[in-house]
């Protein structure tokens, strides 16, 4: 009998009595989301800018203490940032190493705890480009926030097959006596532009 | 066997270094309370979160199938392992039959549990751990203290003196960000020539066939983003029916286990990269037999937050590498006997029933209940030593005889205190190396209400 | 007038005589038609903790025989009650009295804030107060709600003492953590227990506690004797002893 009839037929014969599923508990709700969503943003190392439309975001854009030194640029928002490296020509992800900046979409935000959805059609044929650029721009629009993880599972379209992921601020670790450091192996910071009037 | 007690003397004897262990971990659980508190419905997510795990467990066989019809439909090849073994086996070959050699891991409790690494690297594989602490104590040829915060054993010195001997820092260097940053540039070197990542699994989903991973470093993330291939390894009881499960582990997951709202990624993996290979092995290793204890099934629950351990004084006073388990702490005393009761026996009373560890459990899992009833289990099975079992027969013995409780006691309080102290607080008398016993009244309370009612 | 049988654990029997007179007199205070069944012995629960589940199982037997005849049973111990009402289940189940005795056994705090309704506490005690939240009565008879959780804050052993003239409860910076002593554990595991005991007393002198106060004397017991070895000038006493001179009604 292969492994997986030993495995399917011990667990079957050692199940406990049917227990039901029980239904989801109503998630907290924030009156004011977006305040809510900078809090949580800013409180996990991310920086948070309100912008009112994308010419202002590109102005911001430049603003960013790193932006001026950013020789390798990938852009997955239309019209947002000079980029200069094309993710569509790169066939082997090893080639994002050294990319300073990512600028990427996310498709909405959830206030609770500063998380933004991003789903693997908006990163392009190299996914890694996420967690391999040194710094890590989101852009999310302002009339795209849910209160709480149970409405944002509402809304996650799962890829099949695919990818997608929550990113909430930049990489960060305390494995060293607890001392939080921000930027750890993925992005160093994480600017979360909220765009919309 | 593993002596908890010892193991713990020895940690203790370092004061101050046992506070600042203690401290640390404190810290850590009084995070989590300021997160859990900022959800008013807190308790209904646990209550949620043990109904749904308690749910799949009913059903655990059919959301496995699930899994694997939806998991194949996305591309991704699922293996089936009885035990540590075979699991070892099946993740050496997929890397063989690749020609691999160089592997990269993120954090995977289980591949601790199955004793990969070794068993890879005696086999030619080189195995980077990638999580900043997993990779300290892998430098340092150690097994992680804490399943969520593998270093915490650890000073920034410590720290500090292991880079420079590896990694070649400055002497003396002990400043986190400046390791940090070391250790970013060594791992960005392992990750950029892996040719497999190896994850582990937070959560299955058996609805879209996918599997969930949740980091802060990123590491899970560059280990699949880069090679090619993946392989992501899961204990069957991982396994979650629906998406919207995810609604409230994810709540739970990072509060409970490092008092943040949730994790920098949490990485929904359902299929490989382009021109890539994903691969998921689940693997058995004596769950589904846990699962045929009434007892301790619930101990399957646990989604390995290690809030247990950072709220159990116990822990905290004496380290992981106390109970000689991969996973230690509350949980670990409950798993770690269900696997060997012979050689783990001391763990369940390595602990005062506090109950603290039941009262932070995001799955509400029975923590000290389950330690309770192991005792018996270890008595039973007479691992607990014959002069325990006999003097507590003994005690027993007397306390069922009104008339022989009596004298005991009369006895008692009437010789202690003529006793001199060297004979009193002798060696044997363990209670008495740092107390005091108490003042031996010469009535008891029995004598004084019968003297009342005279 | 329901009869109330006085539940007098080992150690404070043969130890702590005084916890239970002080017992007595607040129940008696309380106009309460008090018996001491003397054929009384142990709960059990030294042998129950160490696993000894057979060697417990005649003190159960015996503890209903003897208690079983009551309306309400009263003790001086979160602990003890907490095996009566948690644990006795493995020996009595079915068995003719037991279910009536499992819901009518109560600690003393939880006795006169549930069944007594004690509203007010008229006494003085003018001292600065440490609670010692013992871990059985907190999380296994949920006398107050524990710091892990996040439902609504309540402490019915607070509720009672706070009313005292003069009394100051001490904040303290962790005022659940365990005290260490866990029975055989104190013994079994001496040097973290000793440990756990002399952080909880340090956080107590941190509040500048002069009195350290419990339902728990086994807990204080174990205090009590790091205190005296190091030759703290700390006072423990049990909520009994505090409460006895107080007119509760």
């Amino acid at each position: 009998m292969s492994s997986r009839d030993t495995i399917l037929n011990a667990l079957r014969r050692n199940a406990p009595p049917l227990s039901p599923a029980p239904r989801m508990p109503e998630g907290i709700t924030y009156p004011d989301p977006e305040k809510q969503f900078a809090a949580a943003f800013t409180s996990v190392g991310g920086e948070f800018v309100r912008v009112p439309d994308y010419a202002t975001l590109n102005f911001e854009l430049e603003k960013l203490p790193y932006y001026a030194n950013a020789h390798r640029i990938v852009s997955l928002v239309e019209g947002v940032g000079t980029p200069n490296v094309a993710l569509g020509s790169i066939q082997d992800p090893h080639a994002l190493e050294g990319v300073d900046l990512a600028i990427i979409p996310g498709e909405f935000g959830v206030a609770e705890n500063g998380a933004v959805w991003i789903p693997g059609s908006a990163l392009g044929s190299q996914r890694a480009v996420y967690v391999i650029s040194e710094h890590l721009v989101l852009v999310v629009a302002a009339d795209r926030l849910v209160s709480n993880m149970h409405q944002a599972y509402e809304r996650v379209k799962i890829e099949r097959p695919g990818f997608g992921l929550f990113i909430s601020g930049p990489s960060k670790t305390a494995d060293i006596e607890q001392a939080l450091v921000i930027g750890a192996h993925g992005p160093r910071s994480c600017t979360l532009y909220m765009v919309g009037p | 066997m593993t002596d908890h007690a010892a193991k713990a003397a020895a940690f203790v004897a370092d004061e101050p270094r046992t506070h600042w262990h203690d401290q640390a971990l404190w810290f850590v659980r009084l995070k989590r309370d300021r997160q859990a508190a900022s959800i008013p419905e807190w308790e209904a997510l646990r209550t949620a979160a043990a109904s749904i795990k308690a749910h799949t467990l009913s059903r655990l066989a059919d959301y496995l199938e699930e899994f694997e019809r939806n998991a194949q439909a996305n591309g991704i090849k699922v293996h089936w392992a009885r035990d540590g073994a075979e699991h070892n086996e099946i993740v050496y070959r997929i890397l063989s039959e690749r020609g691999a050699t160089r592997l990269v891991k993120s954090k995977s409790m289980l591949t601790e549990e199955c004793h990969l690494n070794p068993y890879l690297e005696a086999r030619g594989i080189e195995v980077t751990d990638s999580d900043l602490g997993e990779r300290i104590v892998q430098l340092r040829h150690e097994p992680p203290s804490h399943i969520v915060l593998p270093a915490i054993h650890l000073k920034k010195e410590d720290i500090g003196d292991l880079f420079h001997e590896k990694l070649g820092t400055e002497a003396g260097a002990s400043d986190p960000k400046y390791l940090t940053e070391a250790a970013r540039r060594h791992l960005r070197e392992r990750f950029m020539a892996a040719e497999v990542g190896l994850t582990g699994v937070n959560f299955a989903i058996a609805e879209t066939g996918g599997v969930v991973v949740c980091t802060n470093e990123g590491n899970a993330d560059m280990g699949t983003g880069l090679p090619p291939v993946h392989i992501a390894c899961m204990g069957v009881e991982k396994i979650i029916p629906r998406l919207e499960d995810l609604g409230v582990f994810t709540r739970l997951l990072a509060r409970s286990a490092t008092g943040q709202p949730v994790t920098t990624y949490t990485s929904h993996f359902h299929g490989p990269v382009r021109g890539g290979e994903m691969h998921v092995v689940i693997v058995d290793n004596g769950r589904s037999a846990i699962l045929g204890n009434e007892v301790f099934r619930r101990s399957l629950s646990c989604i390995r937050c290690g809030a247990c351990m950072n709220t159990c004084p116990v822990f905290r006073r004496s380290g992981g590498y106390s109970y000689g388990y991969t996973v230690p702490g509350p949980i670990g005393s409950i798993l770690a006997p269900l696997r060997e009761p012979e050689k783990y026996g001391t763990l369940p009373f390595a602990s005062s029933l506090c109950g603290s560890c039941s009262d932070v459990c995001p799955v509400k899992i029975d923590l000290h209940h389950e330690l309770y009833e192991f005792r018996q289990e270890l008595v039973r099975k007479k691992v607990v030593p014959w002069s325990k079992r006999f003097g507590m027969a003994v005690l027993g013995f007397i306390l069922a005889r009104p008339w022989l409780y009596r004298l005991a006691g009369k006895l008692a309080r009437w010789i202690v205190p003529r006793l001199p102290r060297s004979l009193t607080y002798a060696r044997y008398n363990a209670w008495g190396r740092q107390r005091e016993l108490p003042a031996m009244p010469r009535e008891s309370f029995r004598d004084l209400i019968r003297k009342e009612s005279a | 007038m329901p009869k109330v049988g006085l539940f007098v654990p080992c150690y404070i029997d043969q130890l702590y005589p005084q916890v239970g007179i002080a017992t007595l007199r607040v129940l008696r205070q309380l106009g309460l038609d008090v018996d001491y069944p003397e054929e009384q012995t142990c709960c059990g629960q030294p042998m129950a903790n160490s696993g000894c589940a057979e060697d417990a199982r005649p003190l159960a037997e015996r503890f209903l025989n003897v208690f079983g005849r009551y309306d309400y049973v009263v003790a001086p111990s979160g602990s003890c009650v907490s095996m009566v009402r948690n644990h006795y289940a493995q020996w009595l189940k079915g068995k003719p009295g037991f279910d009536r005795l499992r819901v009518n056994t109560f600690e003393l705090c939880e006795y006169l804030v549930e069944i007594a309704h004690v509203a007010s506490v008229d006494g003085d005690f003018p001292r600065r107060v440490g609670l010692l939240m013992s871990c059985h009565g907190l999380r296994e008879l949920r006398l107050a709600r524990s710091s892990e959780r996040m439902d609504a804050p309540f402490n019915k052993v607070r509720q009672l003492l706070a009313q005292l003239r003069g009394i100051e409860l001490v904040e303290v910076t962790r005022p659940d953590e365990c005290c260490g002593f866990g029975g055989t554990f104190a013994v079994n595991e001496e040097a973290v227990s000793c440990m756990m005991g002399r952080d909880r007393i340090a956080d107590f002198e941190s509040a500048k506690a002069e009195v350290i106060a419990g339902y728990d004397m086994s807990c204080l017991m174990h205090l009590d004797g790091l205190i005296r070895r190091a030759r703290k000038p700390l006072k423990v006493l049990h909520v009994a002893e505090i409460l006895q001179g107080a007119k509760l009604a």
